[in-house]
């Protein structure tokens, strides 16, 4: 089973510091399935998704244990580049967070920066990211204005445009929702649903309703541990650990 | 419950007076400049002082032509800048998106002592040590010039530019940093791309401060820019900016002579081009400001 | 794969152009300092620093020059510190924005452009002249005082931005006026950030030359100050006369490089306190 996955940890854990904020974390993330992670906020939901495109190394005094795979390759590895892997594990943030610039340029910035000059290749590209991610229509006429002129959800939308611009394999979304109104948010989950025919997508949400409409695998974290993973139905209805099932129906958290 | 509201508005008042002295300042600042400069005006009309290419103020008859002066302001001004501008920015990038924790924590403070320096310390070092180095690189007769004038007033102007450029840079919200290194752009890539676009309206806030400084600073052009009160025509030549002959000469000036008030309008034309720079500054940070808050 | 590697190539030669900018910077502090406590620190000794200057100030000490400028920047900070604390608090604790204060932050970041030599004009038009004080401590302190207003407003309001809302509300809910808030709560919580605002304050003050040119310096006085209405040596303007004016320029070099030295070393340590002082405080806000 776990030699198919897309995406893998083994035994990962994950220090600040001196604290542990994972640990001994084993999850396989199948391709172009959708996968939710749940449990209550702080334990380290946020912190596990950053591992996975090696966000972290941003943050000075952090150190992973173990493996993190992507088709079976460890993306720590020293000869990794961590440039490559993170345009092929992107990303999408809890706030949306699109660049001071015009939407074009915006969803096009991934491409310049490889080397992409072809205006009409560009041009083609991220009209085809903006149709992936649901957008294109509202922002067609006004690609050249500034993305912070369009509502939270149309933000959040070409943020995810400009993730699907460099062609992932995978996609990590952190709580892509949470800022956002519940239309908006629908509309976020119907794009969710429709990408998963081509991504492999983990995503971190701290709304469980949200979870089981979207994902077809829920893992649930609790204090830096994995306590269960396994189909998002099962999780829901039958899940075997009391913790899941006391979180789940309300209990704590 | 009356008596101790009366109480709570009588103080809030003192401290409103407190706080409006700093107009009142600035406002008896241009009274009191006027009132000195502008009786040079009965006997030179603005037009000849401003671009009068002559300055003999103890001649007879005296010229109180100050472009010279201006021009000597301008040359040393840009000069620095060119300098000043991609050191004190590239260190700002440095300190804010580069260096580690220990790095900084060196880095910041020497960038601070720096601009602690009395500047009367850095004319000196430009006059006993630049001088002569830059007499004998490039074999010139003096080294107290347009060109050391320059390197020494950069040596002020980039701890100005450094720091409000670092506010800048660390204003730009760090999420577009995420959103950039999540995309795999390489880190300068990020900078170059994303960072310094986003944090431009604050570099450009912290160039023009880093002007207002060089064009203002008295005691380094007073000491090493070689006083020539003629247009440098190279930058191996000497000058004498506005300052420099306002400190030099207001001694020796007869109270309340036309050589005294001459001195006090370039005062004026100097407070000015300050004001200037200071007001699009303000400008260019209020408007910033604005559009950040108008797209939360 | 090619792409990849010359975009690392770019990124390697970036950041190398941008760790030279700031190496230049310290270096520059460190040969400018360097150069001048290594000329400097052979001539410095007790008898310089405590006796007066000899035979036309090409011997001798240079005491006066040394107690003018305490005298002038401690009457820079007792113009200064007032005022500057209580505009601070204006602004922070009672302003809301508006007009008037979008004015007075304006007026507060102009007076901090206006060139020191345009104060000196201003100090020799205003005191010296108009109120008749002379060439003397008190109208050089009132001009150095003045001159660095913004500095400690803008310091000060920093350090009472810093102080936590929850001590604010905490100490409102408990029944207390907003006076009462600000002088027992607030202020006393921004103490330490109010003294850092002071020290560079006192730091700026002690090196300025032009602001006291014509206000307060003297080129040489034989006797001591002994009111505020006499004039004073002062240590920045001693060097620049030393430098420029004497008739013995190459001669009285040790004596330049000595006087310099003791005014870094004096401004140098002033600001190197405020900066442990603030370090120190960001600490103590951190844990």
């Amino acid at each position: 089973m776990s030699t198919s996955a897309k995406m893998e940890t083994r035994n990962m854990s994950f220090y600040y510091g001196e604290s542990k904020a994972l640990e001994n974390i084993s999850i396989a993330f199948q391709a172009c399935r959708v996968t939710s992670l749940i449990g209550p906020s702080g334990c380290g939901k946020s912190t596990f998704l950053r591992t996975l495109n090696r966000m972290n190394d941003i943050i000075a005094g952090t150190r992973v244990e173990g493996e993190v795979l992507l088709d079976g390759r460890s993306i720590y590895d020293a000869d990794v580049d961590v440039v490559d892997i993170r345009r092929r594990v992107g990303m999408v943030f809890q706030k949306p967070n699109p660049f001071p610039k015009t939407i074009f340029n915006d969803v096009a910035y991934g491409l310049r920066i490889r080397g992409l000059r072809n205006r009409t290749e560009l041009y083609d590209r991220v009209e085809a990211s903006l149709k992936a991610a649901a957008i294109w229509d509202e922002v067609k006429d006004r690609l050249n204005e500034s993305a912070l002129g369009l509502s939270g959800g149309q933000q959040q939308r070409v943020c995810i445009a400009r993730a699907l611009a460099v062609e992932p394999e995978v996609l990590l979304m952190d709580e892509p929702a949470s800022a956002l109104d519940p239309i908006a948010t629908q509309k976020i989950e119907e794009l969710i649903r429709a990408l998963r025919d081509r991504y492999t997508i983990i995503i971190v949400t701290h709304n469980m309703q949200q979870a089981a409409r979207i994902s077809d695998e829920t893992a649930f974290l609790y204090m830096g541990k994995l306590v269960e993973v396994g189909k998002t139905d099962m999780i829901f209805t039958k899940p075997s650990c009391r913790r899941t099932e006391d979180y789940i129906t309300g209990r704590f958290g | 419950m009356n008596a101790s509201t009366t109480k709570e508005t009588a103080i809030k008042t003192g401290f409103l007076v407190v706080a409006l002295a700093s107009i009142v300042i600035l406002a008896m600042i241009v009274v009191f400049l006027f009132r000195e400069g502008l009786p040079i005006f009965r006997k030179v009309s603005v037009r000849d002082f401003l671009l009068g290419r002559y300055w003999y103020p103890t001649a007879d008859p005296p010229d109180f032509g100050i472009f010279p002066l201006i021009v000597g302001s301008v040359v040393v001004t840009l000069l620095s800048c060119v300098i000043a501008v991609p050191l004190g920015v590239l260190s700002a990038v440095y300190v804010s998106e580069i260096a580690g924790s220990r790095m900084k924590e060196i880095l910041k403070p020497a960038i601070e002592l720096l601009a602690s320096l009395p500047s009367v310390v850095i004319g000196f070092f430009g006059m006993v040590v630049v001088a002569p180095t830059l007499q004998e690189w490039f074999d010139i007769p003096t080294g107290l010039n347009v060109l050391n004038a320059s390197i020494m007033l950069a040596l002020m102007a980039i701890p100005t530019i450094s720091s409000i450029s670092e506010d800048a840079l660390h204003g730009v919200r760090r999420e577009l940093r995420e959103a950039s290194l999540a995309l795999g752009a390489t880190r300068w890539e990020t900078i170059s791309r994303v960072m310094i676009p986003a944090a431009l309206s604050g570099l450009s806030t912290a160039v023009i401060l880093g002007m207002s400084r060089a064009i203002g600073e008295t005691m380094v052009v007073l000491m090493v820019a070689g006083g020539a009160a003629a247009i440098p025509e190279s930058i191996f030549d000497a000058c004498r900016p506005m300052p420099a002959s306002i400190a030099a000469e207001m001694a020796e000036a007869p109270f309340r002579g036309d050589h005294y008030h001459a001195l006090f309008a370039t005062g004026v034309v100097l407070f000015m081009m300050t004001l200037a720079f200071n007001l699009v500054a303000d400008m260019i940070a209020a408007k910033y400001k604005q559009v950040g808050t108008a797209t939360l | 794969m090619e792409r990849r590697k010359k975009r690392k190539l770019i990124e390697a030669g970036a950041f190398l152009i941008v760790r030279s900018a700031a190496l230049v910077i310290v270096l520059s502090l460190a040969v400018v300092v360097g150069f001048i406590l290594f000329h400097g620190a052979s001539a410095v000794n007790w008898t310089f620093l405590t006796q007066p200057p000899r035979e036309a100030m090409t011997a001798g000490g240079i005491f006066p020059a040394i107690l003018g400028t305490l005298y002038l920047t401690a009457g820079a900070i007792l113009v200064a510190f007032p005022a500057g604390v209580a505009s601070a608090v204006y602004l922070s604790e009672y302003a809301r924005e508006g007009r008037l204060v979008r004015i007075v932050r304006l007026a507060i970041n102009n007076l901090a452009g206006v060139p020191s030599v345009v104060f000196g004009l201003f100090g020799l038009a205003l005191f010296v002249v108009f109120f008749k004080f002379g060439s003397s401590i008190l109208s050089g302190s009132l001009t150095l005082g003045l001159l660095i207003l913004p500095v400690i407003i803008g310091a000060s309001e920093e350090a009472l931005k810093a102080v936590p809302r929850t001590y604010r509300e905490a100490s409102l809910a408990l029944g207390a006026t907003r006076w009462q808030m600000i002088h027992r709560v607030v202020l006393p919580a921004a103490f330490p950030g109010i003294l850092t605002a002071t020290i560079l304050g006192i730091g700026r003050a002690a090196g300025e030359t032009a602001p006291i040119m014509f206000t307060a310096a003297a080129f040489y006085t034989a006797r001591l100050p002994t009111s505020i209405f006499d004039e004073v040596m002062a240590l920045p303007y001693h060097i620049y006369v030393l430098a420029t004016a004497g008739t013995h320029i190459e001669q009285t070099r040790p004596l330049q490089y000595a006087t310099a030295l003791v005014l870094i070393a004096l401004v140098l340590a002033v600001n190197l306190v405020a900066i442990l002082l603030r370090a120190r405080m960001r600490r103590r806000r951190m844990s």
